[in-house]
This record gives structure tokens, C-alpha cells and sequence, in this order.
């Protein structure tokens, strides 16, 4: 491992993140220097997940003027999460860059000073506060109740659920693959002859979850962007 | 035995996993520090290059073909007035031409009409003018005839009476007393004549 022991080691998983990273660069790059009034097919794929993520991601949860305005971040967070998460199904790459805990925590962060920002920008630090912590059309008795929660949510709940499902679900997904096929390894090489039918079924299993992670991929990435936009619009438009 | 092998290698990998990460959800610094400069790098890439120039070209997609789609609508809409304003006109052209023809129709009309009433009023004159003159030529006629007459009268009146009738003044009177006698009995002759029919 390079440097290791110091705060710029370099390990495989480190290794993997600049990969995917240096795809997704490489992707969005030749899209955007490419991009031509007449798309190929190359530029419409692309075309095709930036759209997804404006319209249906930002642009339904905020509204076209705040989705638009907040739909390139967005767009950002998915397409970027997305090529770290698939890195866990890649041959010879086969660990997800979002399995450790750093990068997920880095892009919650970033998600959590987003709407952070962006309140106070809109609201002032008062108006901020009080859509966030006072939910309108409450009972005032209730706010004794409401209000930590609330701060809680916002504060602290809501950028440590998006950092540990994110992180979570890789790394399950993660150990799972690794459990499948080294329980199949076991059972090929090792096990008693009888046993060895045994392998086919774990293959076969670790085959579905390959699948599954593929799908988790996808899904997480997701998640992860709606949530985004679903946390700007309540921080923007508390009275909703 | 099987099982208790395949518990220890999924043990195995487990903790191969937790070995390198001692405590999975406390990042290490390493971690927290690369994460941050791809995602650093991920966003400046993303958020300053990529995404608007993509968005610049779909931005200008959409503006050419609402460009497009509005130019065709108004040459539509151009096509069509000229067309409006081109059967507007045939129509005005066919209604002046039945307008011209109705004009000829009655000008020809008047025209036929104003020939006859003049071929008309011609003809009387005509008419008129030759009545007058025979009134005129009966005159005349009536006028040599009484003098002869009255002349050829005397004459033999004298010649029968022996009587000189060269006294103008009465041979005059003799004259006319004789012509009025036969004028009066002419016109009996006439007036029987008229009944007579």
C-alpha cells in the first residue's frame, strides 16, 4: 500500500474509487465535448440519464424553477455514486468505492451543506430555523414534542441515514458476492465429492446477487438523489 | 464437519472484511481525505465543464426546433392569408366582372332603347315634314287653281253675258261667290261621300 500509515494511503479500495472516478470524468467529458446538436448514440445514452435525473428526479420533487436550478447537482451526486457503486460488480475491480464509509459520509456532507446553504440563502438563518424546526399547522403544545425531533432529522438524522444506507447496502452487497463465491470456491475445490453439487448452488446464488447488485447499483444511486431533492424541498418550502 | 468448514470461510471472509476496516462506520483519515478530493474533483469536473456545456447544446436543441416548429407555423400561417387574400381577390375580380357585364347589358339597353326613340321621332319628323309639304304643294295648287279657274270663268261668263267683267273688283267678287258655291257643294258632295262609307 502507498503511503501507508499516513493520511494519503493508498489502498486497493482507494484504488478502485479513482477508477470509477476517472471513468465517470472520461464518460461525462467525451459526452460533453462530443455534444452535438444531432446526437449519436453515445451522446443519447447520456442524454437519456442527465434527462432522468432533471425531470424525473429534480424537477418532480422541487418544481421546474427550483429543479432546474438544482438539477446539475443532482445529476452530480447520481451519476457520479452510481459508477462507484458498479465498481462492485466489475471483474477484477469487485468492491464497490462507496463499501467504505468515507465516501458516502463525503457526498452526505456535501448533500447536508446543500440544503443547509441553500435555506439560509432563501430563508435567513430565522427562517431556516423556525420552517425547519417549527412545522407549521401544528398545535403549539406539540412543539415540545416536534422540535428535537426535528432538529435531530435535520441535523444529524438525515445525512447519517443517506452516509450509512448508501454505505450499508455496498457493503452488504459486497459481502454477500464475497460469501457466494468463496463458500462455491470451498465447496468446488475443497469439500468432499458429494458435497461439490452444494457449489452449484451457492454459484448460482452468487450469480443472482450479481445481478441484484447490478440492480442495487442503480438503486442506490437513486435513493440517494431523490433524497437530495426531497431534503432541499423541504428545507426550501416548509410550508409544503 | 461441512458445515462447521463453511461457517469458518464465510468467517474467513468476514473478517478479512473487518480487518480492514476495525470499526466499518468510524472512517479512517485516509478515507475522509481522498473521498473528498475525487469528489472535490468530481463536482468541479461535473458542475464547471460538463453539465452546462451539455446542457448549452440541448439548450440550443430545444431553441432550434421551437425556432423550427415557429417558423414553419407562421409560413403556414403566411401561405395561408395569401391564400385568403387570393380567393378574396378572384371573388372581387368575378364579382367586378359580372358587375362590368350587368353595366354593358343595360348600357346596351339604353342604348337600343335611345336608337329606336330616336329612329322614332325621325320618322315622324319625317312624316311630318312631307305633310307639310303637301299641305304646302295643296296650297299652291289650290291657290294657281283658283285664279285660273276664276280667270276662265270670267271669260266665259262674259262671253255669255256680254257683259264686260273687266271691272276687277267685281269679277273678283263673281269669282269667289262662284268658287265658295262650288267649295260649299264639294264639301256636301264629300260630307255624303263620308256618310255614304
Amino acid at each position: 500500500m502507498l503511503f501507508e500509515g499516513t493520511p494519503f494511503e493508498i489502498n486497493r479500495i482507494m484504488i478502485v474509487r479513482f477508477i470509477a472516478a476517472a471513468v465517470a470524468i472520461l464518460v461525462i467529458v467525451v459526452a460533453a465535448r462530443r455534444a452535438k446538436l444531432v446526437p449519436g448514440r453515445f451522446q443519447v445514452v447520456v442524454e437519456m440519464v442527465l434527462d432522468f435525473c432533471r425531470r424525473q428526479i429534480a424537477v418532480e420533487t422541487l418544481g421546474e424553477k427550483l429543479g432546474n436550478k438544482y438539477a446539475p447537482i443532482i445529476t452530480t451526486i447520481f451519476f457520479t455514486i452510481f459508477f462507484f457503486n458498479i465498481t462492485g460488480v466489475v471483474p477484477f475491480l469487485n468492491i464497490a468505492g462507496t463499501s467504505v464509509i468515507g465516501l458516502p459520509l463525503i457526498f452526505a456532507l456535501w448533500v447536508f451543506f446543500l440544503y443547509i446553504g441553500a435555506a439560509v440563502k432563501k430563508l435567513g438563518v430565522g427562517g431556516f430555523l423556525k420552517g425547519a424546526l417549527f412545522p407549521a399547522g401544528v398545535p403549539k403544545g406539540l412543539y415540545v414534542l416536534l422540535t428535537p425531533v426535528e432538529f435531530l432529522q435535520v441535523f444529524l438524522l438525515r445525512p447519517a441515514t443517506l452516509t450509512i444506507r448508501l454505505f450499508a447496502n455496498m457493503m452488504a452487497g459486497h459481502l454477500l458476492l464475497a460469501l457466494c463465491f468463496a463458500a462455491t470456491s470451498f465447496f468446488f475445490f475443497e469439500a468432499a465429492n458429494g458435497m461439490k453439487v452444494l457449489g452449484v448452488v451457492t454459484l448460482a446464488g452468487g450469480f443472482a446477487f450479481f445481478l441484484l447488485e447490478i440492480f442495487v447499483a442503480a438503486l442506490q444511486a437513486y435513493v440517494f438523489a431523490i433524497l437530495t431533492a426531497v431534503y432541499l424541498q423541504m428545507v426550501l418550502e416548509p410550508e409544503h | 464437519m461441512i458445515a462447521g468448514q463453511l461457517v469458518t470461510a464465510a468467517h474467513g471472509a468476514v473478517v478479512a472484511a473487518a480487518e480492514e476496516t476495525p470499526n466499518p462506520l468510524l472512517p479512517e483519515t485516509y478515507d475522509i481525505v481522498w473521498s473528498l478530493f475525487i469528489v472535490v474533483v468530481l463536482g468541479f469536473v461535473f458542475l464547471k465543464y460538463a453539465l452546462p456545456k451539455i446542457q448549452a447544446v440541448l439548450d440550443e436543441r430545444t431553441e432550434k426546433i421551437e425556432g423550427g416548429l415557429a417558423l414553419a407555423e407562421s409560413a403556414q400561417a403566411e401561405a395561408q392569408a395569401a391564400l385568403a387574400e387570393y380567393q378574396q381577390q378572384l371573388q372581387d375580380a368575378r364579382t367586378e366582372a359580372a358587375r362590368i357585364r350587368e353595366e354593358a347589358r343595360n348600357e346596351g339597353a339604353a342604348i337600343v332603347a335611345e336608337s329606336r326613340t330616336r329612329a322614332q321621332a325621325e320618322a315622324a319628323r319625317i312624316v311630318e315634314n312631307a305633310q307639310r309639304q303637301i299641305e304646302a304643294e295643296r296650297q299652291q295648287a289650290s291657290v294657281s287653281l283658283r285664279t285660273e279657274v276664276g280667270a276662265l270663268a270670267t271669260e266665259l261668263a262674259s262671253k255669255i253675258v256680254g257683259e264686260s267683267l273687266e271691272d276687277e273688283v267685281r269679277r273678283s267678287r263673281v269669282v269667289d261667290r262662284f268658287l265658295d258655291d262650288l267649295e260649299a257643294s264639294t264639301a256636301g258632295a264629300a260630307a255624303d261621300a263620308g256618310k255614304g262609307n
